[in-house]
């Protein structure tokens, strides 16, 4: 559609996309840069987890519970495993399965909010009041519950979660969502007779995205200090799987020795949490203004 | 009927009705498993009458909604009925008498944390608001994002770390029974109650400095100033009636975060609370003990909401005095 008129105008008056970029980065403040950073590095352990860490993640390399040494920086946990290995290796499990989970309640969520939107009538009713009843009650006695009645399993687990959490991504999609259908522009589509798809994708969408990206940096938080908890009280992430939550709860006797050990994944995942906060705090301040 | 009475009644009929929801999900969330919850704990190489003799057994096989009237009606008198665990055996395990003395527990350390951090949040909270922008203002605000941020254990660990272990101040682990002395509960439950404190106190007073910046933008406030009232007085008469809605709304939302911080904590210091005894249950998938806990949990969090909205319509001074 712009392919026609882009030549015509002045290259010079528009920036790049990379140069907003930069520009952007630049007015960043230091918590926001920390935030990034630390993001980053997360990232890069995550995906080269096999490259980076010294040993195996299920692999048995000393006695148990050793005091941290010249060959486990960190020393090694009840079966005598690598805990800087098991500590990278789960950057890759925990923040996966978080990730996942939260794309997949953002699917079902964010496609449910805006169809109420859109369609109102029974089916916003319906859902919503089925949402203010989930709403009712925590998120993590409500998956205690779910996990006792299905058993603990890793897909049980996400979509648990996915599901619980796709109520809250309901409620804002849906609220949002309602503000932009009443706008003049998707009136003038719907007169102009395009497709629902059309009007989705092309119209509301692109106008909802702002606050449901800074709000999936929030529900990622939330989700990964979700499943954190839960593995930590053993119905979550299982063994022999590598994941900060369960170490913690592998390696608590351990502080009772003044060994710190159950301190490394607890503070791990402390960190990603802060430094996604941290991002996500700079957003909002930027997207809307406030104070 | 006057204004204030009648709102305060649909609040409660609406409480009650979200009770009811909250409790049919509870209830029927054993019916949501595909393949069924019997055939699920059997596995696959149970045969069709092990299948109805362990149905039989803890009264599944009587309809879904004679099962949910009678399970509301025996939680209303208090009777959460029998666990599953020791059901073949002579010895039934009553929920309830399970449940009770964890109750008291847990509502102890809540308590606790409660009388700690409600008052030391509420006045951080309004000093940061008070002297907005300023560097206590600026810390405390760092602070408090980073704290949220942080989960519950990590903060349990830490402090268990530096109090019990390295300072040998506390014990490490908070257990406690039924004949403890109440100074000596205190002292067991002394550790879990501060890593509660310091977990709500972050997000308690992020709430209370938005909520009273909130109230001091508004116009009345200004003109009060306008028309030359001293500052304690516009605080004191314009300020604080209209302070105590959003006030109630932050403890009672704090309150309701607590029961969900509990459970976490719980475990880190093995003390014996209900939050504890759901996670076990849980793991043994003991469905009338899980479904009971989850009730109160839910029941509380409901309960805690409507009275933070009672309060802010009871105290609202454009309902107090109708035209």
């Amino acid at each position: 559609m712009t392919t026609a008129a882009a030549p015509t105008r002045n290259i010079k008056a528009r920036r790049t996309a990379y140069q907003n970029v930069v520009r952007t980065l630049k007015t960043a403040p230091i918590s926001a840069w920390f935030g990034m950073i630390v993001i980053l590095v997360y990232a890069i352990l995550a995906i080269f987890a096999p490259l980076i860490a010294p040993y195996g993640e299920a692999e048995v390399v000393g006695k148990a519970y050793q005091f941290s040494s010249a060959d486990n920086w960190l020393g090694t946990d009840q079966i005598g495993r690598d805990l800087l290995s098991r500590l990278i290796y789960g950057a890759r499990n925990t923040i996966g399965i978080a990730l996942i989970t939260t794309l997949i309640s953002f699917l079902f969520g964010g496609t449910l909010g805006v169809a109420a939107a859109l369609k109102r009538g029974w089916l916003d009713q319906g859902v919503s009041r089925i949402v203010d009843a989930f709403l009712a009650i925590p998120v993590l006695i409500f998956a205690l519950m779910m996990l006792a009645v299905a058993g603990k399993s890793l897909v049980n687990l996400v979509i648990i979660l996915a599901l619980l959490d796709s109520t809250r991504v309901f409620r804002l999609s849906r609220a949002v969502a309602l503000n932009v259908v009443v706008m003049d522009y998707v009136e003038s589509a719907k007169l102009r007779g395009e497709k629902t798809s059309w009007i989705v994708f092309k119209e509301i969408v692109p106008n909802i995205l702002p606050p449901l990206i800074t709000e999936f940096g929030l529900r990622f938080c939330f989700v990964f200090l979700t499943i954190s908890a839960l593995s930590f009280l053993g119905v979550g992430i299982q063994p022999p799987t590598a994941d900060w939550g369960s170490m913690v709860a592998e390696n608590k006797t351990l502080i009772t020795f003044g060994n710190p050990a159950p301190l490394y994944p607890a503070a791990a995942i402390a960190l990603l949490t802060v430094a996604v906060n941290f991002v996500v705090d700079w957003f909002l301040h930027r997207t809307s203004g406030l104070k | 009927m006057h204004p204030v009475l009648r709102t305060v009644l649909q609040r409660l009929g609406l409480g009650a009705l979200t009770l009811l929801a909250v409790s049919v999900i509870i209830f029927s969330s054993l019916e949501f498993l595909p393949g069924g919850y019997a055939e699920n704990i059997l596995g696959q190489g149970a045969t069709p009458e092990t299948i109805e003799a362990f149905k039989k057994q803890l009264g599944l096989d009587r309809s879904a909604v004679v099962r949910y009237f009678e399970w509301v009606g025996n939680a209303l008198q208090g009777d959460f009925g029998s666990s599953y665990s020791g059901l073949s055996g002579s010895m039934k395990r009553d929920v309830t008498a399970t449940i009770a003395p964890r109750l008291y527990n847990t509502f102890f350390l809540a308590a606790m944390a409660a009388i700690i951090a409600v008052p030391l949040s509420l006045f951080l909270g309004a000093m940061a608001a008070l002297y907005r922008n300023s560097w206590f203002d600026r810390i405390v605000n760092s602070a408090t994002l980073t704290t949220i941020a942080l989960p519950e254990f990590f903060v349990a660990y830490v402090l268990m770390f530096i109090f019990a272990i390295k300072l040998r101040w506390l014990s490490p682990l908070s257990t406690v029974s039924v004949g403890t002395p109440f100074w000596e509960h205190v002292t067991r439950a002394a550790l879990p109650a501060l890593t509660m404190t310091l977990v709500i106190i972050a997000h308690m007073m992020r709430m209370t400095r938005a909520a009273i910046i909130n109230l001091l933008a508004s116009p009345y406030i200004e003109m009060a100033q306008l028309k030359g009232v001293s500052k304690p007085d516009v605080i004191r008469r314009h300020a604080l009636p209209n302070a105590w809605a959003p006030i109630a709304t932050v403890i009672a939302f704090n309150m309701a975060y607590l029961i969900v911080g509990v459970v976490v904590v719980e475990v880190v210091f093995v003390y014996p609370g209900i939050g504890q005894m759901m996670v076990d249950a849980v793991a043994s998938r003991d469905m009338p003990v899980v479904q009971a806990c989850a009730l109160i949990f839910a029941a509380t969090y409901i309960i805690l909401n409507l009275l933070a909205d009672i309060v802010s319509i009871v105290t609202n001074p454009r309902l107090l005095y109708p035209k």
